[in-house]
């Protein structure tokens, strides 16, 4: 598979030349495959967020480059191309609703992009039902009148219409509830595999790194320290933990298990796969 | 995690009949917040108001853990926003410490004995020190400085942050940002701490290093601490567990009355902790486990002996 984003020896400075300089992005190299559903993670202030706002040029590297779709993001000339093919959902994106009504909120970014009005009303309208809204309810409402929960979902269906090619979500369902979290994933598996588009989640949530994710890549204090399948990453415990990193809780469960010296696989993940192993040991001693 | 799910099993091993009913020793302790039929309406004045409670009978006890969890939209921070006068009833009542918050002359008073501390820890930081933001509360009292500078000193510590009295709060993580909310409140010595999801926007570690600082205050200081939040392994840490759905109380009691309830918690798109989660698997596979297994320290438990 082709590479969407490759990113060679990136170095970002925060207010570089001043008392405050921060390095906050340290010679990270990484190729991110097209199609991928990428999981970045890393404790607070470890850099993810700033790593994301390069892959639309949002922010430019101090040194290294970033290319996306074959663009490199530095090129000022290319910005609007680079910002067709890449959406990024911000932290919190219900804070930036603006508009009168759902619909033309969603329908602010196509509407932009110079579509006719029959191609901007299909968009919203397939946008707002890939994050379960209902086009005539939900659109004709004001975004203000919405739940929490909906707002999320109407925020992120706007950047949805533009049909990015690469969608990053910077922590999206912080402060949804369990079926809010689920469903939103839903829908952007959902999305991914519609339009074949590369998902980046950048993410507290290591249940959802775990039960989504194909590629997870570990941040730690501006550097890339590991990259490679959930399983691999979450096999490797006690380096997780010594970065403000867990493992999530059903294997953290059976690593217990296995240090307590009871015969269990290594690499469950999920609440499932727990279970499964716990019902084979129970199942064995009862024999 | 780990270490909170040990620590908070012990705490509450330690009061085994918490487990399993709700009459607990709290109820024998006094009320320090009455809620009575409490009835919430957004723009009451207006066609179109929305109602977001309705008769809400609850009563929180001095000194009590108790956590508030439910869908979004059922109404969880809208009541957290009537214990410290900061919305204030529709229709019934609420009694902070003895005081009705319809009462514009009890507001002030009311705040200085409950805290809020809400999601963004980004948010509610005032100041570019440490010391100087946790201090702003109490200056806001009018205390002599000594006592106000006394304070912070006491309350950082305590809070585990005095090594960092002296640098700016936006280099402090996530999670110490928190605890720096929680430092700007406990100066003023309330007796009531409320948190509005103070965890959601934390990583995991972060979240660890607030639930203990929560419990740690809550057992040994016996400030009572109201906890909103949509995470069910930090609702098992509780006393007591109430669940709200559509404004109203759907069901409350100990963490295992509340989490018994699977097909109810399912129905309102809660999830159950991990731990049970796999339990209740488990017996659905004709394993019999005991009932009283909350915590994955508990699986653990039972599994070293079986």
């Amino acid at each position: 598979m082709s590479s969407i984003i490759e990113i060679d020896k990136l170095s970002h400075i925060y207010s570089p030349g001043t008392p405050f300089q921060v390095t906050s992005l340290d010679s990270i190299s990484l190729d991110i495959k097209k199609g991928v559903f990428l999981a970045i993670i890393g404790s607070t202030g470890s850099g993810k967020s700033t790593l994301v706002r390069h892959f639309n040029g949002l922010l430019t590297p101090a040194a290294g480059n970033v290319r996306v779709c074959g663009i490199d993001t530095a090129d000022k000339k290319q910005r609007r191309n680079l910002w067709r093919s890449v959406g990024l959902v911000f932290q919190q994106p219900e804070h930036q609703l603006f508009e009168e009504t759902v619909f033309t909120d969603v329908a602010f970014g196509p509407r932009n992009m110079g579509l006719t009005e029959a191609e901007i009303t299909e968009r919203v309208h397939e946008a707002l039902r890939l994050v379960g809204l209902d086009p005539l309810e939900a659109a004709r409402m004001s975004p203000f009148c919405l739940s929490g929960g909906m707002r999320r979902r109407a925020a992120i269906a706007g950047v949805l219409a533009l049909k990015p090619q690469v969608l990053i979500l910077d922590e999206p369902t912080a402060g949804l509830d369990p079926q809010g979290k689920r469903q939103l994933m839903k829908h952007i598996e959902e999305f991914r595999r519609r339009e074949g588009a590369t998902i980046i989640l950048v993410t507290h949530d290591m249940e959802e790194v775990a039960l989504m994710a194909e590629r997870v890549a570990v941040l730690n204090r501006g550097r890339l320290v590991m990259e490679g399948k959930p399983r691999e990453i979450f096999s490797r415990a006690a380096e997780l933990t010594a970065i403000g990193l867990d493992l999530p809780a059903p294997a953290r469960l059976i690593r217990q298990l296995r240090l307590l010296g009871k015969p269990v696989r290594t690499d469950v993940l999920t609440t499932a796969e727990a279970e499964e192993e716990i019902a084979r040991l129970l199942g064995e001693t009862q024999c | 995690m780990t270490m909170t799910e040990s620590n908070g099993t012990g705490y509450l091993r330690g009061c085994p009949e918490s487990q399993d009913s709700q009459l607990t020793a709290h109820d024998r302790d006094e009320i320090f917040i009455a809620v009575e039929d409490l009835t919430y309406i957004y723009n009451h004045d207006k066609a179109g108001g929305h109602r977001a409670l309705s008769g809400i009978d609850l009563a929180v006890k001095a000194g009590e853990f108790l956590v508030v969890a439910g869908p979004n939209g059922s109404g969880k921070s809208t009541l957290a926003r009537h214990f410290n006068a900061m919305l204030k009833p529709s229709g019934g009542r609420v009694i902070v410490a003895g005081m009705d918050t319809m009462i514009p002359e009890n507001a002030w008073e009311i705040r200085r004995r409950v805290g809020m501390v809400f999601q963004n820890p980004d948010n509610q930081i005032v100041s570019s020190l440490v010391e100087e933001d946790a201090a702003f509360g109490a200056e806001n009292l009018g205390l002599p400085s000594e006592e106000v500078k006394k304070r912070v000193e006491e309350t950082l510590r305590l809070i585990g942050l005095s090594q960092y009295a002296k640098h700016a709060p936006h280099l402090l993580s996530g999670g110490q940002k928190q605890k720096l909310a929680i430092a700007g409140v406990l100066v003023m010595r309330p007796s009531c701490l409320v948190l509005d999801e103070p965890t959601s926007m934390l990583d995991p570690a972060g979240r660890v290093e607030l639930m203990e600082t929560l419990i740690r205050l809550n057992r040994t200081m016996q400030v009572t601490v109201v906890l909103v939040t949509h995470f069910m392994e930090e609702a098992v840490l509780a006393d007591r567990v109430v669940v709200l759905s559509d404004g109203r109380i759907a069901v409350s009691g100990s963490p295992a009355r509340v989490f018994a309830e699977v097909e109810l918690l399912a129905e309102l798109g809660l999830k159950l902790p991990a731990a049970l989660e796999i339990a209740h698997g488990l017996r659905k596979r004709g394993f019999s486990l005991p009932q009283e297994i909350l915590t994955m320290d508990d699986i653990l438990a039972y599994l070293k002996n079986n």
